[in-house]
């Protein structure tokens, strides 16, 4: 009987939470968002940040997308024919999204009537592929994974961020259409700032009609933009 | 590069996986969401009416909503002269798919909602928003005249703009107590930019969203007047 030797295997040692997988994702949380600093997915930004709701689940939906796109492209990277590898990369996100769609519509079908075209437009959110093609086709698959998850969370939290101050300058709530709803400032008594009560200090104030538009979103983020890059001067462009 | 039977191979692989995956979750999920989407819409159907139930329709549960439904609603579909139309159930007509025919072969659905001998009349209506379509339950008591309530909805408005015709409460609750004839002519309620004057018949409009609130108030408009040769017959 032959024994059959296997030469010991010399590998880096990978931990599952080390120094470089912590990076993974709280890199894109400050120092490469992917909306501040990459700007990518500007364009899901703008849309749907009016309310802080849609927001949240938007981002949970993009986190998802992206996690898991992430991953089954790292696991196919060597068996992708370079020729179609973004229509590979297009039916792995388009998939997840549907898949997203479908949950959705069996848990939760007023979510998803609320949020119709816009879990769709997450197939056409340019950070999904663009970890695809900047990440997840070099690495492996745990670091592609963990990638996906980091952008996906520094995109949902500039986006509800965003939302916050749109929905608290423009509506006068925050969490509108969740059990959680917080009416803080209008022209009713239902609202914990009430503008019309007598000898109140807010009389002069009212809803800012611009905060509801896309636009706001567009000078929300230059403003995080400009905080961000006046604290840490290594990530102004010099070009 | 690879050959061309690698990469056809690996694209029919993909595609039979991927198609696989998503219809076996498609037929998984089928039966409930049809059921679902069935609850949403008389959920839509019954906030028409809500002043006239002794709870917010959100306070319902999904078998709540379809027994009320089973037990207090009459379901009758009508042709566009007000007839009777026997054999299919209001809730079964799809108005996105009537609206597409000519206006002389449509289809109405009319929800009547008994309700300790009071009769409220709840009818369909459906037009354009900004992106895409919007439709509403109007309902009116059985003078034809004044409005009980009203619920909207909308494919794709902008949410913060032209979805408020749905996500606000207060918008839909303007309507309560709105007449639709002013000295016996037909007027609708209309919707107002910069705010309704005549408080009778309309409602204010919504700010960043005129497009969409101009659509409510020309589906009104056009929406209900196909009721009336029904009305004129319930009336004698």
């Amino acid at each position: 009987m032959a024994e059959v030797t296997t030469a010991p295997v010399v590998q880096e040692k990978e931990p599952l939470f080390g120094k470089k997988e912590r990076k993974l994702i709280t890199d894109p949380l400050t120092d490469n968002n992917p909306i501040t600093i990459q700007v990518l997915g500007i364009c899901s930004a703008l849309a749907v940040t009016s309310l802080v709701l849609p927001s949240i689940v938007i981002s949970v939906a993009v986190i998802f997308v992206c996690a898991f796109s992430s991953l089954f492209t790292s696991l196919l990277r060597t068996r992708i024919p370079k020729s179609i590898r973004m229509i590979v990369q297009l039916v792995i996100i388009a998939t997840l999204v549907t898949i997203v769609e479908m949950v959705l519509k069996y848990y939760s079908y007023p979510v998803y009537r609320q949020l119709t075209i816009y879990i769709g437009l997450i197939i056409t959110n340019c950070i999904v592929m663009g970890r695809l093609e900047a990440f997840a086709m070099a690495n492996k698959p745990w670091r592609s994974f963990l990638d996906g998850i980091g952008n996906g969370l520094g995109y949902g939290v500039i986006l509800v961020a965003v939302a916050l101050v749109r929905e608290l300058f423009g509506k006068g709530s925050l969490f509108a259409g969740s059990p959680a709803e917080m009416k803080i400032i209008g022209a009713s008594p239902d609202y914990m700032i009430n503008t019309l009560a007598e000898g109140s200090w807010f009389g002069w104030y009212s809803n800012n009609n611009l905060m509801v538009l896309p636009v706001a979103a567009m000078f929300i983020i230059g403003i995080f933009i400009w905080i961000q890059r006046s604290r840490n001067p290594a990530l102004v462009d010099v070009s | 590069m690879e050959s061309t039977n690698y990469v056809v191979g690996f694209t029919l692989a993909m595609t039979v996986i991927v198609a696989l995956t998503l219809s076996s979750l498609f037929y998984g999920t089928k039966d409930q969401v049809a059921q679902n989407a069935d609850v949403f819409n008389k959920r839509a159907i019954l906030s028409s009416i809500s002043a006239k139930l002794d709870r917010p329709v959100a306070d319902f549960s999904d078998e709540d909503v379809l027994s009320l439904f089973e037990e207090k609603v009459e379901q009758k579909v009508l042709n566009m002269n007000g007839e009777e139309v026997d054999g299919i159930r209001a809730e079964k007509v799809d108005i996105a798919k009537e609206s597409k025919k000519a206006e002389e072969d449509r289809q109405l659905p009319l929800f009547i909602y008994n309700a300790g001998g009071e009769k409220i009349y709840i009818v369909a209506v459906r037009g354009s928003g900004l992106w895409d379509a919007i439709w509403g339950n109007i309902a009116l008591q059985s003078d034809f005249t004044t409005v009980v309530g009203a619920s909207f909805d909308h494919a794709g408005e902008t949410p913060g703009l032209g979805a408020e015709i749905k996500d606000n409460p207060a918008f839909a609750k303007q309507f309560g107590g709105k007449k639709i004839y002013k000295d016996g002519e037909y007027v609708s309620v209309g919707v107002i930019k910069g705010g309704a004057k005549d408080l009778a018949y309309e409602v204010d409009g919504l700010s960043g969203a005129t497009v969409t609130a101009n659509g409510v108030d020309e589906m009104l408009y056009r929406g209900i007047k196909y009721y009336e040769p029904y009305f004129g017959k319930v009336k004698g």
